[in-house]
């Protein structure tokens, strides 16, 4: 970091490799809270950080059971940090459950820490432990902690007479007290928050408060010297100008606000509720102002309306997950059909059906591509990073206004739901968003003439005077748009619609290596929210002296021009996916190029540690 | 020289409203006679073809937007309502019609029809029910009466059909009519207070078929004996029907039904129902009677002033409010 040089702290601090924590409990502990506490903590540090909740998609599951186990990661350092890390240095398990299920997280010899209060024969049962990990040597690797969270929280609380349920409420207020404790962190910034929260309910406030203040208290009792350095200050002054913690589904909606104000133009976002893109519905519900949001009824209503939105002159915006996408498969074709811009933001997760709704997966890719009946091709994008996912919003609007098409974003579970500390962007150097002017050539309107350059046809909005015209499904006669079932026609406008495209390509800045490298000893190809591990895989192995290089796909289809040439300058070309292989056999049907994949679907992002190890086995391995 | 489009304000007149299209319905269905008078009534409403939108589902009803000259949306099938919400999101000043038949509304669309309905969007939902699936070949529909013959149940539909009214005022519609496509003197009253009306308008136009389903709906769209067929609702009025008005309906409180009584029979007009569209159990109970037995209710059946949808949300015109400085206080 250029900026960290003139720090006098930061070279000192950035010696200390980054740090990983981890909490994991019943999805009723408020374990999410906690880790939005921490992240919050790690920003006022100046810390780089990336986040990683993984959580069930059962809502409140049984108390104690391994499906109802909830967990937040948070890698943080001095340096830049790209990923919510792959093992913990500090785990803390509120129950067997958690314990069991989140053990693999944890780096041997790391510190866990466990709240020992249902350690008892029924918790161990409903984690199906026939032993106690506590007494049976299975930890015996890890720097354990135990503590009777319950009780000592109750104890603390006890001068406050709430009673047993709500008490016992605060208890990871306690843990994040301890956990804060242990990295030198201040209170303030949690004491003002719950403060103000419960402000009219000022008893749980100072409930939650003492919690905090307990568990911090009782680190000082600790004999715990495994970590002296966490504590000093860590400082990476990353950003020049103001910054905020967003989640990627903050950064979308955020994105959507700013096409509504460089756009000048309310824009309508419809959507009916699916796991894990609801997030964005409930943060565009809450603005003020810009963009008009509508539950529908179902999927298909919700694009339904969106396309509706986009003929009546705004720009509809849909988002689902997997099995919404596919309800909506046959009004992507209607709005290819009649060429009107709409955004289908797409946060993909485990599937096929039901599937993983909480687990990221990208394996949704070939479906946004190909997935429709007839020929229609669309453009579809993929943000890499929470910052992207703001950014990739205002080009996917520019796109589908330009192109007159149907976009779709790929996001996941993941990436929607992962926090990192952004940069506030500068609006104002931002250029505006045209809509297009609508003029009057004197003759009748010819809703289906083309652009030369774009070939896009004219949008024009009913209210618009002496411009009145009829489109639909059924196949347009190129320029009059009436109804064709002309044979040649129809040749012709599936030309054009595909050309229309593929001339997105033409507009994109030329495809690039990422770090600025310019070669190597084999290409790692990687798309959507899997940016941070390939470039911190690559990071590392480079620092070995390897010589890997990295390209990442913002944009999916069409692909960008020069790809092609940039695969075959590599001795090896290997894909990096969440998915068995969806982006590699695109590449190896379109280039004819010998790429091969690095696949995960276990429905969590990759470990730095596996990707290293996939690529550098095929460094090793002779090129074919 | 291209120039910013003005707008036009001359009186527009009903052929106006045609397209330059070409007609591609059988001859002689009953979908010619509510475009002729559609097009009456959108040239007495006065407002430019610019300003008003059709949209439509799939099916031989849905045509209807290419056969006008307003702005037209020739959609999905069943979707045309769900379309419709999201033009009025964008832009609620214009005028939204929605055109479909059985299929679109009651059937695939059945979803859409509800909700657009219960939420009471600023919409003219016209169902052409002809109780047959014409453009696929004359399949039973979810209109059609039991037994029902059809290349998919040669041996008699079994299934209860479904009572768009019934279905309109379960869902929780505000305005629900019925009309008949041949009554000219009557649908486009109808129409008119269905455009009137701030919220969803829900009008059933029974529909004849010629070619799969010719004379599904009897004597109601015959003009010689609908009257004999039909009670024409005018709210306030007592209910009376026949060519002669020789008959009419009364409503019996205890059994929440109505009864048919020759007026000749009555020893004064007084006991007559009279017609109170704002009564929603008055209206269910319309809904119930059928031929034979009873005259099939025409006209404006239900009407209750509430909030549209649209304009409760707070959304208005098309331009944002919303700009560089809004988004400035909102990062």
């Amino acid at each position: 970091m250029s900026d960290t040089a003139t720090d006098p702290d930061a070279a000192g601090a950035a010696k200390v490799p980054p740090l990983v924590v981890r909490f994991a409990g019943d999805s009723g502990d408020g374990i999410q809270l906690a880790g939005y506490e921490f992240a919050k903590s790690t920003a006022d540090a100046k810390s780089d950080f990336m986040t990683f909740p993984d959580f069930p998609a059962e809502i409140r599951a049984p108390i104690g059971t391994l499906f109802g186990v909830s967990a937040f990661q948070i890698q943080f350092g001095a340096d830049e940090v790209l990923t919510p890390g792959d093992r913990a240095d500090v785990l803390v398990a509120f129950n067997p459950a958690a314990l069991v299920t989140n053990l693999q997280n944890l780096k041997s010899g790391g510190v866990l820490i466990v709240d020992d209060s249902s350690f008892d024969a029924r918790g161990l049962k409903k984690a199906k432990l026939e032993t106690n990990p506590l007494e049976d040597g299975t930890l015996d690797g890890f720097q354990l902690i135990t503590v009777d969270v319950v009780k000592r929280t109750l104890e603390a609380l006890d001068h406050l007479g709430l009673g047993r349920k709500p008490a016992t409420r605060a208890k990871n207020l306690w843990v994040l007290g301890l956990v804060y404790w242990m990295f030198g962190r201040p209170l303030d910034t949690t004491q003002d928050w719950l403060t103000s929260k419960f402000k009219k309910t000022p008893e749980v406030a100072q409930a939650n408060i003492t919690a905090l203040k307990a568990g911090h208290a009782y680190g000082e009792t600790l004999e715990f010297s495994a970590f002296p350095t966490l504590s000093a200050p860590r400082i990476a002054k990353r950003h020049k100008g103001k910054s905020r913690i967003i989640s990627g589904a903050q950064a979308m909606a955020l994105g959507l606000a700013a096409v509504a104000a460089l756009g000048k133009r309310d824009i309508v976002y419809c959507s009916y509720p699916i796991t894990p893109a609801s997030t964005l519905l409930h943060a565009l519900a809450r603005f003020e102002g810009g963009v008009r949001t509508f539950q529908a009824e179902d999927e298909i209503a919700a694009i339904s309306a969106a396309l509706g939105a986009s003929f009546a002159g705004s720009l509809g915006v849909t988002a689902s997950s997997g099995p919404g996408l596919s309800l909506k498969t046959e009004a992507m074709g209607l709005g290819i059909s009649v060429e009107l811009p709409l955004l289908v933001i797409d946060v993909q997760r485990g599937g096929p059906s039901t599937g993983m709704p909480t687990k990221p997966e990208q394996s949704d890719l070939t479906m946004a591509i190909h997935g429709r009946h007839g020929e229609a091709p669309l453009p579809v994008l993929a943000p890499a990073t929470p910052d992207d996912c703001f950014w990739i919003m205002i080009e996917a609007a520019r796109i589908a206004i330009e192109t007159m098409s149907p976009v779709i974003i790929l996001t996941d579970a993941y990436l929607a739901n992962a926090a990192s500390d952004w940069e506030l962007p500068d609006v104002d150097s931002v250029p505006d968003i045209d809509w297009p002017a609508v003029t009057s050539s004197g003759e009748e309107f010819q809703p289906f003439t083309r652009d030369p350059e774009t070939l896009a046809r004219p949008w024009v909005a009913p209210g618009t005077p002496q411009h009145a015209h009829r489109i639909g499904g059924i196949e347009k006669a190129q320029g009059s748009g009436h109804i064709s079932y002309d044979p040649a026609n129809h040749q012709e406008m599936t030309k054009a619609r595909a050309e229309k495209v593929s001339k997105v390509a033409d507009r994109l800045p030329p495809v690039e290596l990422e770090d600025g490298a310019q070669d190597g000893d084999i290409l790692v190809i990687g798309w959507g929210s899997t940016h941070g591990s390939i470039a911190q895989a690559a990071k590392e192995l480079n620092a070995q002296g390897k010589r890997v290089a990295h390209v990442h796909l913002r944009h999916l289809w069409p692909l960008p021009r020069g790809l092609d040439e940039l695969i075959k300058r590599f001795p090896r070309a290997v894909t990096a996916e969440l998915n068995t292989g969806q982006l590699c056999s695109i590449l190896r049907s379109e280039y004819l190029a010998p790429v091969t994949c690095i696949s995960q679907v276990n429905g969590q992002p990759f470990h730095v540690s596996d990707l290293k190890s996939e690529i550098t086995k095929r460094l090793e391995a002779p090129v074919s | 020289m291209n120039e910013m489009p003005v707008k036009d304000v001359k009186a527009f007149t009903a052929n106006d409203f045609g397209s330059d299209q070409e007609v591609r319905w059988c001859p002689g269905c009953g979908d010619y006679a509510i475009l002729k008078a559609m097009k009456t009534v959108l040239a007495d409403i006065g407002r430019t073809p610019d300003d008003i939108v059709f949209v439509a589902g799939i099916g031989c009803a849905a045509r209807f937007p290419y056969y006008l000259s307003t702005y037209g949306f020739h959609t999905i099938h069943g979707r045309a309502a769900a379309v419709a919400t999201g033009v009025k999101l964008a832009n609620p000043e214009l005028d939204v019609w929605v055109v479909g038949g059985d299929g679109d509304f009651m059937s695939i669309g059945g979803n859409h029809t509800l909700h657009a309905l219960r939420r009471n969007v600023d919409l003219n939902l016209l169902l052409f029910n002809n109780a047959i699936y014409g453009l696929t070949k004359g399949q039973y529909s979810p209109t059609s009466p039991v037994g029902t013959r059809s290349p998919s149940t040669p041996g008699g539909s079994i299934e209860q059909p479904v009572n768009p009214v019934r279905f309109a005022l379960g869902a929780g519609a505000k305005f629900v009519a019925r009309a008949a496509d041949t009554l000219q003197t009557h649908l486009p009253g109808v129409l008119k207070r269905a455009h009137a009306n701030k919220g969803a308008s829900f009008v059933e136009i029974l529909q004849n078929c010629l070619v799969y389903n010719d004379g599904a709906f009897g004597a109601i769209n015959d003009r010689s004996q609908s009257h004999e067929a039909t009670v024409r609702l005018e709210h306030g009025q007592p209910m009376v029907f026949g060519k002669e008005e020789d008959k009419g309906l009364v409503f019996d409180k205890e059994t929440g039904a109505f009864e048919v009584v020759n007026l000749s029979d009555l020893a004064s007009k007084d006991v007559l129902a009279i017609h109170d569209e704002t009564n929603l159990v008055r209206a269910q109970a319309l809904a119930e009677l059928e031929q034979p037995g009873f005259p099939v209710p025409l006209g404006v059946i239900y009407a209750e002033i509430a909030a549209e949808f649209v304009e409760a949300r707070g959304f208005s015109g098309t331009k944002s409010k919303w700009g560089r400085d809004e988004l400035k206080a909102l990062l």
